[in-house]
Formats: structure tokens, sequence, C-alpha cells
């Protein structure tokens, strides 16, 4: 009884004592210190907020401004990313948009989804559209791809959130954004061969030449990494699907053999030859 | 029962290394020194408008004094926060006397919350609205150190001041500092001031917010407060050459220059067999353009040939264009002693065009990021590690395999009846 009163609460004071760590290690633009999610948005790649997949991130801004978030997706996700703008209660039509880039700022297709969407004038009476959402599923982030490609590879991501028409007597109007980010699993069908040196997450140079040391006392320009870190790579259910194949060659192979020699001995071979 | 005491001890101290080795990184983090402090210079606007009585039935003037308390009261710790007024003191009607009405209420520094309210409750809307001569003087006033360095204007009215085109003004301030953000606040703003402030606050990459009730005017400016007080990666200064052999050699690290209308910039980097260099760059648009536009990044040998490039192309409203692109140096082969890294040219080279009657000067804010990381890059199949997969894969090993077993088998039989005839 004694030893699992003490155990648990060594373990709930090591989870006190790690989670603000861990809430400080991304020293990303007002990622909130409870370890919730973020409330804030940045207002450019250098300043773009992190958020973890599956996290509901919300921000407060302004029409007009742009709102930039940051997620890590690894190799054999397929991520989407869903926004939802809250509009004022009177706005005239608008258009929102979201746009993804990857960790070069390479802009990244959508495969389906509504990334643009408009919003009809609205207004408390008349009753217009109150809020507008989008959606962007991206391409299966590859472990590798020739560099004249421009294909998803892991890293950072950022999204922009932003309205693309705007009256002017709107502008600068308080709007609310809400971001979450979820991954499918493709799994071994995008397991291709190689990896990347480093994942592509900004300023992975500069911890490269001037050693972990020296970056951790400045702020960084992206931190977060996927739960349980960046895959090494080598794992994928390809792996499976071989070994059995081979397993049932081996099989089909003792079947072709036993075929040939049909039941027992030769027929013509004389009992006691 | 004492080695089950003893256990749990130990289980204890063990946790407690673990939590305190955990825990220590995010004390080292906590570097703050006076140099690197993010500043911020709050500009009101004190002009005769602010006596209007329409924000929540009070006046202008009133509902700011609200607001500044309570972001005075939220301010962090480590944000070195002025404030400056503009057409706070003359009241007459000369216009060039007006426009120089500008003074600082309270210097940047560290906050003494007390003070800092005392002066701001002694202020009366007086005077003119001159934006742009403000603008400078708060720019002054942050001037120093290497922090963040961020500028609220809140205003109620147009600049009264033209020639001098605040926006141009806000270009200018940017294109000199480093890091230096201008958020602008309008109070019950008409059309024509939206226009203005926006432009302010696009010149710099900031925000624009209208402001119709108290608490919002609080919650925006302690946002941006807060926002300032963010550590963030300031980027290098640097000047890319018009040609490769003129450029600047950059290492991994983030850094700005300017790019004018038509203008193409070269940078060098240097890239060691087995090193992979990664390059970014993005092109704010900070003035009116013209819808259409577009991006190149160029990686180049010294001799001029392309190695990969990155494009990016687009239509409509943008804050930015962006690009990348990366290279990897293959290892060298049959290497002997050092190997000099290889130079690589990057160009840069936007498709912006200025919407009519906009200042082409200073040129666009551009941003580079150079990564080099250490590493392998290749691939021999298409597939992880050659490995297959899928029904077919199946169908076609047991195909082969039964096809081999028959094979065997057929040998074997032959053999054996070879061997019996002899």
């Amino acid at each position: 009884m004694r030893i699992t009163r003490v155990l648990s609460a060594s373990l709930l004071m090591l989870g006190l004592a790690v989670t603000p760590a861990v809430a400080d290690s991304s020293p990303s633009p007002s990622a909130s210190e409870d370890g919730g999610a973020p409330t804030e948005a940045g207002t450019s790649f250098r300043t773009a907020t992190e958020i973890e997949q599956g996290q509901t991130a919300t921000a407060s801004g302004s029409a007009g401004d742009y709102l930039y978030w940051s997620f890590p997706a690894d190799a054999g996700q397929r991520p989407t990313v869903k926004a939802t703008v809250k509009l004022p209660d009177t706005h005239a039509a608008e258009t929102w948009q979201i746009d993804v880039y990857d960790g070069l700022r390479r802009r990244q297709s959508c495969q389906y989804g509504a990334q643009t969407r408009a919003a009809a004038a609205g207004g408390t009476p008349s009753g217009g559209a109150a809020s507008v959402d989008l959606t962007c599923v991206l391409r299966t982030v590859r472990a590798w791809s020739e560099p004249w490609a421009n294909d998803p590879l892991p890293g950072t991501y950022y999204i922009r959130l932003t309205v693309v028409n705007l009256a002017t007597s709107d502008l600068g109007l308080p709007v609310g954004a809400e971001v979450r980010v979820d991954s499918e699993d493709v799994g071994g069908a995008a397991a291709v061969d190689g990896s990347l040196a480093h994942p592509l997450v900004p300023g992975a140079g500069a911890i490269a030449q001037g050693g972990e040391e020296e970056s951790t006392k400045e702020a960084l320009l992206a931190s977060l990494e996927p739960s349980g870190g960046w895959a090494s790579g080598w794992w994928s259910d390809r792996w499976v699907w071989t070994a059995i194949g081979g397993a049932l060659a081996a099989l089909a192979g003792v079947g072709g053999y036993a075929l040939t020699r049909g039941s027992g001995r030769p027929s013509r071979v004389t009992p006691g030859a | 029962m004492i080695r089950t005491q003893r256990l749990a001890a130990g289980v204890c101290a063990l946790l407690a290394a673990l939590t305190a080795g955990i825990a220590f990184p995010a004390g080292a983090v906590a570097d703050e020194t006076t140099a690197t402090a993010p500043k911020v210079d709050l500009v009101i606007d004190v002009s005769g408008s602010m006596r209007a009585k329409d924000i929540d039935g009070q006046s202008r003037m009133a509902a700011a004094k609200q607001a500044f308390n309570e972001v005075l009261d939220a301010t962090p710790e480590e944000v070195q926060l002025g404030i400056r007024t503009l057409g706070a003191n003359y009241p007459g009607d000369d216009r060039k006397t007006g426009c120089k009405d500008t003074a600082q209420l309270y210097p940047v520094g560290p906050l003494d919350r007390t003070e800092a309210k005392t002066a701001v409750a002694t202020l009366t809307p007086t005077g003119w609205t001159p934006i742009g001569p403000a603008l400078l003087k708060a720019a002054e006033d942050l001037d120093g150190g290497e922090g963040s360095k961020r500028i609220v204007l809140i205003s109620d009215g147009e600049d009264t001041c033209a020639p001098l085109d605040p926006c141009e003004v806000a270009r200018e301030i940017a294109a000199k500092g480093i890091g230096l953000t201008i958020d602008t606040l309008g109070l019950v703003p008409n059309t024509k001031m939206r226009q203005q402030l926006s432009c302010i606050a696009e010149a710099t990459g900031g925000t624009f917010t209208s402001v119709e009730h108290t608490d919002e005017l609080a919650d925006k400016v302690n946002q941006l407060v807060d926002r300032a007080a963010d550590p963030v990666v300031t980027p290098v200064a640097t000047t890319g050459a018009d040609q490769c052999a003129k450029a600047p050699t950059l290492n991994s690290g983030l850094y700005t220059d300017r790019e004018e209308f038509g203008q193409q910039r070269w940078y060098r980097v240097k890239v060691p067999h087995g090193w992979e260099l990664r390059a970014s760059v993005s092109v704010a648009a900070d003035r009116e353009v013209n819808p259409s536009y577009g991006l190149l990044l160029r990686a180049t040998t010294e001799g001029g040939r392309e190695i990969v490039r990155g494009e990016a192309a687009g239509n409509g409203r943008t804050d930015v264009i962006s690009t990348g692109l990366r290279y990897p140096k293959a290892e060298a082969e049959d290497a002997e002693g050092e190997i000099a890294p290889e130079t690589v040219c990057l160009q840069v080279t936007h498709s912006f065009s200025p919407a009519g009657g906009v200042k082409t000067t200073p040129g666009l804010p551009l941003e580079v990021t150079i990564d080099v990381v250490h590493g392998p890059d290749a691939s021999n199949d298409v597939a992880s590690f050659g490995l297959g997969r899928g029904w077919w894969l199946l169908g076609a090993l047991i195909l082969t395999g039964f096809l081999a077993g028959l094979v065997w088998g057929w040998l074997s039989r032959w053999r054996v009846a070879v061997w019996r005839t002899n």
C-alpha cells in the first residue's frame, strides 16, 4: 500500500516538473505555459506559433491579418489542416484561404478540401455566414525525394490563414480563428527508400554547425518534434509483406516439389529395391 | 518491510534525479539581458478629435486612458515600455507648429507602473495628428539594443500633416531598423483612416485593428505587448550583390536584405562534401503591388551552371511570397586529404511590380534562411530498402516458389531415373 502511495506521489512530482519544462522547451511565440493548446498565432514565418498535431489552437486577430502556425509532420503521414474563422456580427462578403508551406517555405498543394471559401455578407438581423470552415488535405509526406521535386518531406509545415479579398469597411474587425491538424497514417504504401540528412526543420543548420549548446540560448525558428521523435526511417510494413511473401513462396515450393513426387515412392520402384 | 522502504526511497531518488535532469534545461534557457530586452513604444493620438464620445458612451480619450491603465498593469517584466504622444501640446491653428507636436510622455526603459499611469492621467485632447513625425521620433526612442522592437500606434484620425505620407515614413523606418514592427489601432475608424493605418501596418509587417469598444482596445494592446515579449530569432542584415563573384558568403542562419523591383540578389554559400544546403527565401510585399507576382531562387555553380531552383508564383492579396531549395552535395569518392567545399551561388529574383504611384525605394524586404546540415541523402530504389508490398507481390512470390518447387522436383526425379538406369 505504502509503496504504491510513495510511487504515485513521486510520479505526480515528475509529472509536475516535466509539464512546465516541456512547455518551456518550445520557445514558440506564446505557446501557452499550462501545456494547453496555444491561444495566439504568429504573424510571419519567423514568428509562427508552433502547434502539435491533434491540438486545437485558437487565436484572435483582425480581419486582414496574416496568421501563421507551424506543425511537425513525419514520413508516412498525410496531414489534414482544418481551420475555422469566426466572423464579426456584421461584415461584407469575404473570402478566406489557408495555405500550407513546408520547412523550406515552398507552397504545398492541397489534394482536396476547401482551401478557399467565400462567406456571404452577413449582419446580426439577416444572419449571414457567422463562420467559415476551411480544409486542406496535403499529399503524403515521403521520407525522401529528389532535390528537384516538390514532394512533401518530413519536417516543419507552416499554415497561413488570411482573407484574400476584403472590403475596406471590414479591415481590422476582430475575428477568431481555430486551427487543428490531424494526420492519417498511410503506412507502407508510402514507404520510399532513402532518408533525409535531417528533417526539413528551419534552423537545423545553425545547430549542426554551432553545436546544440549555442542554439538553446536563443529562440529557435522551429523546435517541435512529432510525439515520439522523428521516425528513423527503416521500419515499414513492407518488411512484413516481404517476409510473408517469402514464407508463402517457400511453402508453394514445397508444394510444387511434392506434386512432382506424387504420394510416397514412385510406383516403378519395387518395394525393397 | 525494510526492503520495501528502501526500494521506495530508491525509486524516489531516481525520480527526483530524473525530474531535476528534465527540469534543468528550462532554467538554463531563461537568460535575459537588457541588451536583448524587447522594446515597445506606445504612440497615442491626443488630438482634438479624441474628445468625441463614441466608445461605450465615454470619450475616446477616457477609453484610451482606461485601456492604458490595464495594459500598464499587465506588461511583462522584461518588456521596456515607453509612451509617446502626438498632438498633445499645441492647441493653435498653425499647421507647421501643429505638425511638429509630438512628445515623449514616458521614456522607453524599465517600467515604473505608478509613474507611467500618472503621466497618462495628465493627457487632455488638444491638437493636430502628426502621425509621420511621431513615428520617426518613436523609432528614435527605440534605437539601440538587439531585442525586438515594436511601435503600437493608437489613433482616431488620419494624418493631418501631408505631404509627409506616414506610410512611406513607416517603410523608411522598417528599412533602417531590423525587427521593427508597427502595429496600428484605429479608434472608430472611417474608410480613409482604415486604408492609411493598414498601409502603415503592412509596410512593416504589423497588424491593423479597428477598435470600437474599450475592452477590445486593452485586449489588443496587451496582445501586442505580449507578442513583443515573445522570443524570436532576429535576422542578420546582409547586402547581396548583383553578381556571384561579388556576393557575400553566408553561413547557416537567418538574414534580411532589401531587393528593389527588377533587381537581382546574389549570395554565396560554402557546401562541404556530404553536406546538404537548404535555402529558403521570402520577399514581403510591404506596399501596394500589382496582383500577379513571382519569385525565383536559383542555385548555380560558380561557373553559372544551374544546379536546382525553387519557384513560386501567385496572385491576389499577400504579405509574402516564398520558395526554397535543397542541394545535397554528394560524398567525395576516393578523397585524399581535405577537399575544399563547393561554393554555391544563390540568385534571388522577384517579379513584383509596383502599383501606380507607389515609391519603389527602399526595396522590398527579403528574408533568407540558410541551413547547411550534415548527413546522407541518397536513394537506391523507389521502395523502402527495395522491399515489396501487396497482393501482387504475394502472388508473384507464391507462383515463383511453386514453379521452383516443380522444377526442383522434376530435376530430382530425372536424376533418380538417370542414376537407376546406370
